[in-house]
């Protein structure tokens, strides 16, 4: 029980770190591999059973309650709709046979010791074969479930100084300057990054900005100055600053272009992630650039190359944010009545674009915008709805629920959709979700599908944004209260960006696919893998 | 390449002809350094690798041939030379170097001394993606006395009003007084944007502007533009409001109306630029506005926008006129971390230098004298006994014994002889004090050049040879 039990422990935590990065290449591989695996630890199996066909029996047995326990354990934070239930199974038998086999070890005879020794070096042997990148020790037997010891991202790390002198070196090789954190963090969230405005990363680079492009510097300072939010737009504002660095892009000499566009793509990155750091839609745009820029056939010239690109961009956004904006419009419009009394939270583009295509049709309904401090961004929502002339009502997130019981329906943005089904949106989601739920309000989530993400999280404190502490400060009547709260020891100011709402609050998301329960994100991002 | 550098240094210096009328501005020593060594220091220290210079042929020459002119930048320098008496203004020069403007450009002019964050300036430019971006600081009051004005306020320097937004960096209105009749007045169209405009006026013009590539090509157009601070700013400041600027409509019709050089027309054409489309989808999914309270949309809408960058601290001058460079004179030494006394000056032991004072290379201090708040330039000869207070002596000067010079600048090549009492003076270059001469609060130059003097000072020379030896409290010549 109680190995099982540890085995588990260490077993669980590489799931979710696997599970949590982004090679989606794994989870096939994985799946294959964990199919190779359950064969050869049926071989194995029968090798042993001869030989310790007596020893076996007896720890088989008690093995076998105990193997039924991690699968359900680890079912749903692996792969919830995928893995078949015999896969844990036959790794369970790999835990808990060798655990016997060590006390039970004075009784067995030399020959078969030997034999199980040979009988596990093989499948070792053969399960490397299989696996092109794992690095599975040939001792411990729970490397055979996970060969590949990912790490974990290094936005997560930052109060691990060898995370962060690594990160300075790959910073120096790029020749991007580092930005110094705002050391005033709240001790719980140590581990994230946290930046001042008032510390801009161009105050660190020469003017005429010759290492990084102009347009990425451009762009880095409005994401940093907050000129552009959202996470459309930051997609959109990224690829439109790609599309003038390709523009502007010729190949060196002895280069090829599918390679060198790459590399000069990667301090760029690293640049924007540090200006702010970069989102899942934002994240699956630069997979499938550089997907894109791989797969150029090298007769291509630079000149056609440089349009396939173009176009290449073009149509991304089109299809990923005009056309499925349109599509989710169409779906939504499906579930907004006459006399309808619609709430919204903060300033998402997409809802904001339902809404307005809604009024065009000619749908009778009212909408009340619930915002929260310290952005403030229903204020813009407020303005763009108002300016369609639809009739608005305007509260903050402290007044929900004061105002729930008026409401029929709940729409929400959504930053990224995560595997587990969670929605990761502007903080204070969560809560709306909430108290809607409390209040049998039907929660609809709409949510692009190049924002879905295989990343899994439950809590919002393993993964989030820091942003400016500084923002909290209000000045009201002349006086600021929290002008001086650096000189308080014991204050710390937090102010979070996102935060995940779980699926059972959420009742419907509404993506150009469709309209899908929140359990089935894994399903469509299977889909999409298979498409690619 | 994100900017080009331009830097001015052609003008005359005309609101210092005492000092410039020999020396070109640009070449004036401040802190022993020729006044073109700041803003190109500040240039290099920033990162620019380029500097095109637009100077005249006389400072092109000095450059090159005169070994006590050392520029001492790593930074490539291309000179355009103008003719000196073209009287031409700044933006005549922008349209000059048109065609070697091929991005944005920063224009910085040669008289600037600054310690100020350009990365400040910058990126308002390019955050916002604006036309136009400057610099401006508060004003100091300048405390010196300054030689030659006895103790009377200079009239009337024309104020500058310039309107700003709440934030204090979007530039709303900018007038000067000349050019305003009864008061200041302000369009309806602004007032409807910006309900809250600030209104300064106790602010200093650094003459740093970051201007769009289309900027420049359209002062190629438009050639009745010749100043940039005097009449583009303004003009750019004044269009971020105009109707036609704003209107989606008028894409269409700049095509037809091409040939017919429409001032707004063709600024408009510039203005868009490529993926238009890209960044106005952007605009419309980001949810952020540069103000609240109305119903526009960012930057109402607006394409073409101008922003300031106001210092609240720091060193920020002008050397434009003798008080400015009076006082750049004593700040000047914070700017770089030479030492104080150039390691070749020959300095005898018992004499006093304090510690704010800069001597300069190849100078012989004798003994006895005592040197404070002061400045000696290059290959300068201070004999013994000499006292220098507060005063600032060109290169080549020479100093007998036993003077005394308080308050005063003392131009390149002059002799002071013995004994020589000077107080709040201003001696001219290449000059000559007689022995135990007393001048106090005159200016001292040879009189060819009468005829260029500004009118507040004509009645101030004196003739050379008349020297203080009866001169009365008026200052006036008696021979």
């Amino acid at each position: 029980m109680a190995d099982c039990g540890e085995a588990d422990g260490p077993v669980k935590k590489d799931d979710i770190v696997r599970a949590k990065n982004e090679g989606k290449e794994l989870t096939k591989e994985e799946k294959q591999r964990l199919r190779k695996e359950k064969k050869h630890q049926k071989k194995q199996k029968d090798e042993k059973r001869p030989s310790e066909r007596v020893k076996e029996k007896k720890p088989v047995a008690p093995s076998q309650p105990v193997a039924t326990q991690p699968p359900t354990q680890k079912a749903p934070t692996v792969l919830p709709a995928s893995a078949p239930i015999p896969v844990p199974v036959s790794g369970a038998p790999s835990y808990s046979s060798p655990a016997p086999s060590p006390a039970d070890k004075p009784a067995k005879s030399r020959a078969e010791q030997k034999a199980e020794r040979r009988a596990r070096q093989e499948a070792d042997r053969a399960s490397k074969q299989q696996s092109c990148s794992s690095s599975s020790k040939t001792k411990a037997p729970p490397s055979e479930l996970n060969p590949v010891v990912k790490r974990l991202p290094e936005h997560v790390q930052v109060d691990d100084p060898a995370v962060v002198k690594r990160l300075t070196k790959k910073f120096e090789r790029q020749q991007i300057p580092l930005r110094s954190d705002y050391d005033y963090k709240v001790s719980l969230f140590s581990h994230l990054h946290q930046y001042s405005r008032k510390a801009p990363l161009t105050q660190q680079l020469s003017i005429p900005s010759t290492v990084i492009h102009p347009s990425i510097v451009r762009l880095g300072l409005q994401y940093s100055q907050g000129i552009v939010v959202g996470s459309n737009a930051r997609s959109v504002a990224l690829l439109h600053a790609f599309k003038q660095v390709i523009r502007d892009y010729t190949t060196p000499p002895n280069e090829e272009l599918a390679r060198d566009l790459v590399n000069k793509l990667k301090p760029y990155i690293s640049f924007l992630n540090q200006c702010r750091p970069l989102s899942a839609s934002m994240g699956n745009a630069i997979k499938y650039i550089k997907k894109e820029i791989s797969n150029i056939p090298s007769q291509f010239k630079e000149e056609e190359a440089k349009t396939k690109l173009q176009t290449c961009i073009d149509r991304y956004i089109n299809e990923n944010v005009v056309l499925a904006a349109k599509a989710i419009s169409k779906y939504a419009i499906e579930k907004i009545s006459d006399g309808d009394v619609i709430l919204v939270y903060g300033c998402s583009s997409l809802v904001n674009h339902i809404l307005c295509e809604a009024y065009d049709k000619n749908r009778k309904f009212r909408v009340i915008v619930v915002d929260s401090r310290p952005r403030l961004e229903g204020r813009e929502a407020l303005r763009r709805l108002v300016q369609r002339g639809i009739s608005c009502t305007y509260v903050l997130i402290s007044a929900l629920s004061y105002i729930l019981p008026e409401v029929s329906k709940v729409f929400l943005g959504a930053h990224a959709l995560l595997a587990n089904g969670y929605v990761m949106s502007r903080v204070g989601t969560s809560q709306i979700a909430l108290v809607a739920r409390t209040f049998n309000v039907p929660v609809l989530v709409c949510c692009e599908t190049y924002k879905f993400c295989e990343r899994v999280q439950t809590d919002s404190f393993v993964s989030n944004e820091l942003d400016d502490p500084d923002d909290l400060m209000v000045t009201r009547k002349g006086k600021t209260q929290l002008e001086n709260w650096h000189d308080v020891s014991s204050l710390r100011l937090l102010n979070l960006v996102y935060d995940v709402t779980p699926p059972d609050f959420v009742d419907l998301v509404i993506t150009d696919l469709g309209m899908i329960p929140c359990t089935s994100v894994p399903v469509v991002l299977r889909i999409k893998n298979l498409e690619q | 390449m994100e900017l080009q550098a331009v830097l001015m240094a052609a003008g005359g210096g005309s609101r210092m002809m005492d000092l410039t009328y020999n020396t070109p501005k640009p070449l004036l020593p401040v802190g022993n350094k020729p006044l073109i060594w700041y803003p190109l220091n500040l240039l290099e220290r920033v990162g620019f690798e380029e500097v095109i210079v637009i100077t005249t042929k006389e400072v092109q020459k000095m450059i090159s041939t005169d070994p006590k002119v050392k520029l001492d930048v790593k930074m490539k320098l291309d000179l355009v030379c103008i003719q000196e008496d073209a009287d031409m203004g700044t933006a005549d020069a922008l349209r000059h170097i048109q065609q070697k403007v091929k991005t944005d450009v920063l224009v910085v002019s040669c008289d600037l001394i600054t310690d100020a964050a350009l990365h400040e300036v910058v990126d308002l430019f390019r955050a916002h993606n604006a036309t136009l971006s400057m610099l401006m600081s508060k004003a100091h009051e300048f405390t010196e006395t300054v030689p030659g004005q006895k103790g009377k306020k200079k009239t009337g320097e024309q104020r500058d009003f310039v309107g700003v937004d709440g934030t204090g960096k979007r530039l709303l209105f900018m007038a000067n007084e000349a050019d305003l009749d009864e008061g200041v007045v302000i369009r309806k169209s602004i007032m409807r944007k910006h309900p809250r405009m600030h209104i300064k006026t106790g602010l200093v013009d650094a003459h740093l502007y970051c201007l769009k590539k289309s900027v420049v090509d359209f002062l190629a157009d438009n050639k009745s533009i010749s100043s940039i601070r005097g009449e583009l700013v303004p003009y750019l400041v004044r269009k971020q409001f105009s109707k036609s600027t704003n209107s989606p409509k008028v894409i269409d019709e700049t095509h037809q109306n091409l040939k017919k050089n429409d001032s707004n027309v063709n600024l408009e054409i510039q203005i868009s630029s490529r993926d238009e489309e890209l960044l106005h989808l952007t605009q419309e999914r980001s949810c952020w506005n540069d103000h609240r309270g109305d119903m526009s949309d960012a930057y109402h809408g607006g394409r073409l926008r101008c922003y300031v960058h106001i210092m609240d601290e720091g060193i920020c001058y002008r050397v434009n006129t003798l008080a400015a460079y009076i006082e750049a004179n004593r700040l000047a030494p914070k700017l770089f971390d030479e030492p104080a006394v150039h390691p070749s000056a020959v300095v005898s032991e018992r004499c006093l230098i304090g510690a704010d004072s800069i001597i300069g290379a190849s100078c012989q201090i004798s003994d006895k004298t005592s040197i404070k708040r002061s400045t000696i330039g290059v290959s300068t000869t201070v004999r013994e006994k000499v006292k220098v207070t507060n005063s600032i002596i060109m290169h080549g000067v020479t100093i007998e014994e036993g003077c005394n010079i308080q308050g005063s600048v003392i131009c390149s090549n002059a002799v002071i002889g013995r004994g020589a009492d000077i107080k709040y003076c201003l001696v001219g270059s290449a000059q000559r004090i007689e022995p135990d001469a007393l001048p106090f609060e005159t200016l001292l130059r040879p009189p060819c050049l009468r005829s260029t003097l500004t009118p507040t000072s004509t009645h101030r020379s004196t003739h050379t040879q008349c020297l203080f030896k009866q001169l009365n409290r008026n200052n006036t010549c008696l021979c």
